[in-house]
């Protein structure tokens, strides 16, 4: 042999896990999700998939042709935003409002910010939240209104029953009313390793508790009160994004209770019936804190 | 933090621990690099054209924390050459061609050891050192006051996928493992041993803890431990079977703790034996690309390609070649590096094998920060780094690191964690110096 080896600092094995593993499990985590939104809303659910999905990955591919940047649309996770953008839209919204809102997801929150790991807050969240106030006048009747059901229970006078909103058999938007679904993708995912349980069991809990209390104990009535709109696709799927949320175990469960604390503010207090995506927006815009207050103990600190 | 550390399971791959160890053949030259230890260099005590043998001293040890070095082959010295260390510098080396009669030197013959003075000038005319890879000179870590040693540690954890150079001396040189020990309890106090063996080699752990049950007068006890990476790392190692902790710039023995690789203990007890200072060392021959992967011994000073020849030759051209471990070894351009005192292993990998995924964007998972074995937070060390941040490095404990590469091996975007992390610890000390100089 006489070329020369290569020379690198070690480790010179790698455990191979990759970026595109994990947005590939988030992707096969919202099968069931996007399955059961495709079976209660119809099968216009799934254009609203297609659309969001094919945009968000579309903006991505465009905006790094445009600033001759790498192409990164292979990590998978402009699609995971696709997804879980149109997830939390109903199935009835008009199509170019898809389009603007995977605009603004992808461009303005992710891309203008520097690219995946470098955006303050959610993507996907962001720009649901940007849809509810931007398209309000014209959106906001059908929002939580879907063509099969009623209002979303949180608006609505009488509640669904529990098997209904377990299975997801009431308005809302796509991918949250089937805590079934969502139940299945987040055991997924935590089996998988791509996410821990402290965030969304502390997001959840601290739902159930605050819906405890003000029901005056009346369990039936909190669990309602839990499964109706998004908690659950919030808590497992939105607010456990890597970027967005704290490293920590401790951390990840002071973002979980603080989500959960701010949704049934307002909930309870707010103008909109439903407050999952401010309450996560608010802890996201929290995080470089909460990272910094909640670093681990350094087992042999010093050395100054 | 709970009462293990946190770490990683890495493919295991330790295949050659089964297989019987081979003596390598006489080279017919060996290139013997006058520092094979932490410390300042030896400086050679032969020159050209001196006749050697097997045990004569061909480098003084140059200072406290030195070791001397004995000729492995008999034969002539041909050359004071220069030789280019794995950590960059270039040391003066002694190159001998082998007569191939291995004639032992005259001066070799069992010292006399009855009491700590005695014992520690053995251990340094020995010419041991760490010989897990630190390459410590042993007898300065033995060298402090036994009332201050509450526990005598032997480093049995071989965590590094393939290696199993240390699993085969805790199978096969038992013996010369329980007279240092005796030893050791005789001449320095040792009360008590722990060794420790991951639970991955049962095979060991049942044959230390028969020489434990055969040495009397000493409380020598096998902990097994979990096969988790780093178990075999000073600082884990001592937490994991004292609970003791390390601080950052502090050693074992201020926790009361030595900690010794078994190697290095079978080394003095093979030197108080028979005389023969360290002139030989088993070493892994592994990866893809070796024909016969397998443990070998050879001369100190033997060269990379004789190792693989003996072992059937390389089938291919390597992707890398690494001396020690894929985690933590370093890696060399060409087979014509010598083996040295602390060389457990040396790798040559395929490309398959040492095929490392795409570096792309950090996501900011966290995988990292809850990987480390130490707590630290590769992923906010990198961004001080960007920042050339000084004072936010060392909050963020840096020099703590002990470049295990759990960090970067987790990292699903490959970020160079363990890079950056050497390349803060470094920052870090330059602008202490020159605040210091200020």
């Amino acid at each position: 042999m006489d070329s020369l080896t290569k020379l690198m600092v070690s480790p010179h094995i790698h455990g191979g896990r990759s970026t595109s593993g994990i947005m590939r499990d988030v992707l096969i985590s919202l099968a069931p999700a996007t399955v059961a939104g495709a079976v209660i809303f119809g099968l216009r659910a799934l254009l609203v998939v297609a659309v969001c999905v094919v945009a968000c990955v579309g903006f991505e591919a465009l905006f790094n042709i445009i600033v001759k940047k790498e192409q990164t649309i292979g990590d998978l996770s402009a699609a995971v935003t696709g997804l879980l953008l149109a997830l939390n839209l109903p199935a009835n919204i008009p199509l170019w409002q898809c389009v603007i809102g995977s605009l603004f997801a992808i461009v303005v929150v992710k891309c203008l910010f520097g690219g995946i790991g470098q955006n303050l807050v959610n993507p996907a969240i962001t720009a649901r939240v940007f849809m509810l106030v931007a398209f309000s006048s014209i959106a906001l009747p059908a929002f939580p209104v879907d063509s099969v059901a009623g209002a979303t229970p949180l608006a609505a006078e009488k509640m669904p029953s529990l098997l209904d909103l377990f299975i997801g058999n009431y308005g809302g938007a796509i991918g949250e009313t089937c805590t079934a679904a969502l139940l299945l993708g987040g055991i997924y995912l935590i089996v998988r390793r791509v996410i821990s349980w402290h965030i969304p069991v502390s997001f959840i809990g601290m739902v159930f508790l605050f819906s405890l209390l003000s029901s005056g104990f009346d369990a039936v009535q909190a669990l309602s009160l839990l499964m109706s709109g998004g908690v659950f696709i919030g808590a497992i799927f939105m607010a456990t994004d890597y970027t967005t949320s704290p490293p920590t175990p401790l951390g990840k469960v002071i973002f979980g209770l603080g989500a959960g604390l701010i949704t049934c503010l307002i909930r309870y207090y707010g103008v909109y019936p439903e407050g999952v995506s401010f309450a996560i927006l608010f802890m996201n815009i929290l995080t470089p804190y909460i990272s910094g207050w909640t670093r681990h103990k350094v087992f042999v600190a010093g050395g100054k | 933090m709970g009462s293990k550390l946190r770490g990683i399971h890495t493919p295991h791959r330790k295949d050659t621990k089964n297989s019987p160890v081979i003596r390598m053949d006489i080279p017919s030259t060996v290139t013997i690099p006058m520092s094979m230890h932490i410390g300042k260099p030896a400086t050679p005590t032969v020159k050209v054209g001196d006749l050697v043998k097997v045990g004569t001293k061909i480098g003084e040890a140059n200072g406290y924390v030195s070791s001397p070095i004995y000729s492995s082959v008999s034969g002539k010295v041909a050359k004071i050459g220069e030789y280019l260390m794995l950590s960059g510098g270039t040391v003066p080396s002694v190159i001998i061609e082998s007569d191939g009669e291995m004639a032992v030197d005259e001066s070799v013959t069992p010292p006399s050891v009855n009491n700590k003075d005695e014992f520690i000038d053995a251990v340094k005319n020995s010419g041991i050192v760490g010989l897990g890879g630190a390459g410590f000179p042993t007898y300065v870590k033995l060298n402090v006051d036994p009332e201050k040693i509450d526990y005598l540690i032997i480093n049995g954890a071989e965590c590094e996928p393939y290696v199993t150079s240390d699993t085969v001396t805790m199978l096969t040189r038992e013996d010369d493992m329980a007279l240092a020990l005796e030893t050791m309890q005789r001449c320095l106090g040792i009360k008590n041993v722990i060794i420790g063996i991951e639970n991955n080699n049962k095979k060991a752990a049942v044959n230390m803890q028969k020489m434990a049950e055969n040495i009397k007068d000493l409380s020598v006890k096998v902990q097994v431990l979990p096969s988790v990476y780093p178990q075999g790392g000073e600082k884990v190692l001592v937490y994991h079977t004292t609970g003791r902790k390390i601080g950052a710039d502090k050693l074992p023995i201020d926790v009361g703790c030595i900690v010794i690789n078994c190697t290095t203990v079978a080394a003095i007890g093979a030197y108080l034996r028979t005389g023969m200072p360290l002139v030989e060392k088993c070493v892994t021959v592994e990866g893809g690309c070796v024909a016969k992967p397998q443990n070998v011994i050879a001369p100190i000073g033997a060269s990379l390609k004789e190792v693989f020849d003996c072992c059937g030759g390389l089938t291919e051209q390597p992707a890398k070649l690494v001396y020690g471990g894929p985690m933590m070894g370093i890696t060399v351009q060409n087979t014509g590096y010598s083996v040295i005192k602390n060389t457990n292993a040396v790798l040559a990998l395929t490309t398959k094998e040492a095929k490392l995924p795409k570096t792309t964007a950090c996501i900011r998972c966290g995988t990292c920060v809850n990987t480390c074995p130490f707590g630290l937070a590769p992923v906010s060390i990198a961004e001080a780094y960007d920042k050339k941040d000084a004072n936010l490095l060392s909050d963020l404990a840096v020099l703590s690191c002990m470049e295990c590469g759990c960090c970067s091996f987790v990292c699903p975007a490959n970020r160079p964690l363990v890079q950056i992390n050497k390349l803060s610890k470094q920052f870090v000390k330059d602008e202490a110096k020159k605040e210091a100089n200020k």
